[in-house]
């Protein structure tokens, strides 16, 4: 049993990952959808490609036995597309709750995280109630504007 | 096979109809059996009475296949998860003709976390019950039953595993339907809107 | 020997059931409750039966439906993933008291949720499966539950931030999922098994090239779990959003069940007799960064999360270094760092509720105007940071003289353990001097009543007091335990470092399903033999290889 890859299935494979990570890195929650369905039919094909040659069923009695083909990876990827398919509703309903609440689906930046690299030094002292932070860099009040008017 | 038990009767004239009372002539040619029938339509306008009449006939059909893939599951393709999926696919069709008045709440007061979580009771209990026997969690076995002349039946313990699943698909499909379809429409009416903008992110 | 091998289901089963019935009766609060507290009690008494009978005879493996083991699906439960299972379902019990009491006195005794209980019960139906499963597929099912379930929990009661924190979260945990799934496939393309036992015998013929890129794919999809530090930056940003017991959670539970699956692939699956350089520089790296991330941070809880990074390296640091002792050294601290990381977000919880606000910079005298709460914090903080007599000190004495035995590379990186463990102890110092000391502030008022996250008012059950105080008196019994506790994570450690045990109770003779008496504790070794075990299988297995890697 000599078990080559096929490469236009290698090929598919290749495209298919690299458009789903593509997506993946796009701002809207859409595409990101969208990249992720892909990516996860990648990585289905990728364990149907496992179990053997294409185009071979997994069937007792369908095929001559020396031709059937490995049963457990398609079970595996009846399991992952299940999974995949169950998330997607879940991602599809929260690009709903996020339009509904904020007004776009947008994946945003940590707000905190570029408040706190845009304060101006180290206020880590153990002397009480030395920093303000109500005063706080530009930054901090544009993007916490933005988040007051998407909560809006 | 469906035929409503009382037809709207009623001339579909250009003055109200004088015959069954007050109905609007909006509404005149409104389903009036429950059973089998799409459910009431907040907007008369976005009826499409072709989907309707095929979801009528689809519906029951679409069920019976559901449950011939549950039961032809352990030797074909087909089982639990298939099934249910495609019996959940006759209530979404049952929801694009006819609007959210879901037949199994309305009718039988099921709500559907409570179809999902019976069927994982029952999922949970077929895979827990071997146990009671001596025999490892999640086996099976085989009961052959015969009926003389008319032949016999193959009935696999697994099939109540399927059973679950299969209610369990289904009511986790009905809930998202409530939720996802549903409850969206309704956001929209509630927004004024008859359907959510279609300007929906994206464009950056 | 059959009903404890059935034993081995439950703590997958009960919760699942659990679950079920919680959705079923979701109109009535009362019975949630007493639903989701029995449940998780029950699986509590199961895990302590399944330690010690692992500790005693042996791994315990059960087969479902009785199918053999590379070819079924197996749970094992080893003295490793009993010893996890048990403290994080203790953990998980002690939050949902906590979560429970929280709910009555915020939304009031009889409001039930058709989400929270059945979610909640369905994530430590993730987390035991994860735990006891035998084979990579099933590890990577039981990911989806833990963290579809966290993903619901994360985002329930939507608003606008916890909108924003969750997709990050969501995304990120999704990709790794997906990447979990591609490694998976070419494990599968590349040996013709997913059982992890069966795998430890063949991964080892595979030329190194292709062990290595499969080892480094599971050591990205593990990292991002656990969020060692390149791969980190989602959990800052997510985890302080969620409400305090949400939080707690997922800090105690979900990272850790990332280091629990790096732990038994890397042992199991790839394993070497030598430290590993890359795992020490990134434990290094993941303490420090952590570490000095919260020294930066004025929101308590972010500042807590990144201690819970830099604490992941301790974690890892036992692993990296690859002897009995390092991984008992990280199985002590797992258990150690579970209880005590949940109390703190806990206890933070506590103190937002009081102070209404998140910002240490506008705390202060907490320990005038709440003592008790002083307390409560006083004694995670210091466990954490690893002073003396605490679980903390236990732990990471263990890690240290584990690496002090080890190559100079091991030896740096102990220092470095000394390093961050100090750099924590500055950051709960300060934490303390802003919050507890200085001149009481006045509680601020909640902008967002809705999101469960900040109160403001002193509206404190008795019951959230009871769940973090019943994890303190945990970590306090694990450091009063400290002696049996290391043998049992030392022995777990031999265990990991030497694969026999595991891998003849899962493929052995012994456990065929009916199989008479005992699991034997020293089976015969049979690497060779229970690798060519499925024949057909094996036959492809080797052919599978050289197609993947001739190209």
């Amino acid at each position: 049993m000599n078990i080559t890859i096929n490469l236009s299935m290698a090929l598919v494979l290749a495209v298919l990952y690299s458009v789903g990570f593509y997506l993946l890195m796009q701002r809207s929650l859409m595409r990101i959808l969208i990249g992720i369905v892909v990516l996860g039919h990648g990585a289905n094909l990728l364990l149907q490609l496992a179990g053997g040659a294409p185009a071979r069923a997994p069937v007792l009695d369908a095929v001559p036995p020396q031709e059937i083909s490995d049963p457990l990876p398609q079970a595996l990827a009846l399991t992952a597309i299940v999974i995949t398919f169950a998330l997607t509703t879940y991602l599809l309903a929260l690009g709903y709750r996020s339009w509904v609440l904020v007004g776009h689906d947008e994946v945003q930046d940590d707000v905190e995280d570029r408040r706190i690299a845009a304060r101006r030094g180290p206020d880590g002292a153990m002397e009480e109630g030395t920093a303000e932070e109500t005063e706080a860099a530009p930054e901090d009040t544009a993007d916490s504007h933005e988040l007051e008017e998407g909560r809006r | 096979m469906t035929t409503p038990s009382e037809a709207p009767p009623g001339p579909p004239g250009d003055a109200d109809p004088p015959g069954p009372g007050d109905t609007p002539w909006s509404r005149w040619d409104q389903p009036s059996g429950r059973w089998m029938l799409p459910g009431a339509c907040p907007d008369s306008r976005e009826r499409t009475l072709v989907l309707e009449a095929a979801a009528r006939l689809l519906f029951p059909t679409v069920l019976v296949f559901s449950v011939y893939l549950l039961f032809e599951g352990h030797y074909g393709p087909g089982g639990g998860f298939s099934g249910g999926l495609v019996a959940g696919l006759a209530f979404v069709l049952r929801h694009i003709a006819g609007g959210d008045d879901n037949i199994l709440v309305s009718r039988f007061g099921i709500r559907p976390p409570v179809l999902a979580g019976t069927g994982l009771v029952i999922a949970v209990l077929t895979g827990l019950a071997p146990v009671l026997w001596g025999e490892p969690v999640l086996a099976s076995t085989k009961w052959h039953i015969s009926f003389g002349s008319f032949g016999y039946l193959d009935v696999v313990s697994s099939l109540l595993l399927d059973v679950g699943v299969y209610l369990l698909i289904i009511g986790v499909v009905l809930d998202l339907l409530r939720s996802l379809g549903s409850g969206i429409a309704r956001d929209a009416r509630e927004a004024g809107e008859t359907a959510p903008r279609p300007d929906t992110g994206g464009g950056r | 020997m059959t009903l404890l091998q059935a034993f081995v289901t439950l703590p997958v089963l009960l919760p699942m059931l659990g679950a079920a019935a919680s959705v079923i009766v979701s109109p009535r609060a009362s019975l949630q409750r007493v639903i989701g507290v029995v449940t998780l009690a029950l699986v509590c008494v199961v895990a302590g039966v399944l330690l010690v009978s692992a500790d005693s005879y042996g791994p315990v493996v059960a087969q479902l439906g009785g199918w053999p083991a590379p070819m079924g699906i197996v749970l094992v439960a080893d003295r490793m993933s009993a010893l996890l299972l048990l403290i994080s379902t203790l953990v998980t019990l002690a939050v949902l008291v906590y979560a429970i009491d929280q709910r009555i006195s915020d939304y009031g005794r009889e409001t039930a949720s058709t989400t929270f209980h059945p979610i909640f019960l369905l994530l430590s139906t993730g987390v035991s499966l994860a735990y006891l499963t035998g084979d990579l597929f099933t590890l990577f099912v039981a990911f989806e539950i833990m963290l579809a379930s966290s993903y619901v929990l994360i985002t329930r009661r939507t608003s606008a931030s916890r909108i924003r924190s969750g997709m990050t979260y969501v995304i990120v945990s999704l990709m790794s999922s997906l990447l979990f799934l591609t490694a998976v496939g070419m494990v599968y393309a590349a040996t013709g098994s997913v059982n992890l036992a069966d795998l430890a015998g063949r991964v080892g013929m595979l030329p190194e090239g292709l062990k290595t890129v499969l080892a480094l794919l599971l050591v990205v999809v593990f990292g991002i779990k656990a969020a060692i530090v390149p791969l980190h930056f989602w959990l800052p940003d997510s985890y302080p959003n969620a409400p305090a017991p949400v939080t707690a959670l997922f800090a105690g539970l979900l990272t850790k069940v990332g280091i629990y699956a790096l732990l038994r692939t890397q042992t199991l699956v790839f394993p070497q007799d030598h430290p590993s350089t890359l795992l020490l520089v990134i434990a290094a790296v993941t303490m420090v960064v952590g570490a000095l991330g919260a020294v930066a941070q004025d929101d308590l809880n972010r500042l807590l999360s990144f201690l819970l990074v830099s604490h992941i390296g301790f974690m890892l640091f036992g692993l990296a270094v690859y002897t009995p002792s390092g991984i008992a050294g990280t199985a002590l601290y797992i258990v150690h760092h579970i209880t005590v990381q949940a109390t703190l977000f806990l206890v933070s919880g506590l103190i937002t509720r009081r102070t209404g606000t998140v910002s240490i910079a506008q705390m202060g005298g907490l320990a005038q105007t709440a003592p008790h709460l002083a307390v409560l914090f006083a004694i995670p903080a210091i466990t954490l940071a690893g002073l003396p007599p605490t679980s903390g000190f236990v732990a990471k004495l263990a890690l240290l003289r584990a690496g002090a035995g080890a190559t100079p590379a091991a030896e740096i990186v102990a220092a470095f353990v000394v390093l961050a463990s100090l750099l924590t102890l500055y950051a709960v110092a300060r934490v303390w001097v802003r919050v507890f000391w200085g001149t009481p502030k006045e509680p601020l008022v909640d902008n967002d009543p809705n999101d469960e996250l900040v109160v403001g008012t002193a509206r404190s059950a008795r019951g959230m007091y009871v769940g973090a105080s019943s994890l303190i008196v945990v970590s306090i019994v694990i450091a009063l335990f400290a002696g049996p506790l290391s043998a049992i994570a030392s022995r777990a450690g031999d265990d990991l470092q030497t694969r026999e045990a595991y891998r003849s109770a899962v493929l052995g003779p012994d456990t065929a399903p009916g199989g008479p008496g005992p699991v034997p504790v020293a089976a015969v070794p049979q690497g060779p033999a229970a690798a060519g075990g499925g024949a057909a299988i094996g036959a492809m297995t080797a052919d599978d290889a050289e197609g993947t890697t001739s190209r």
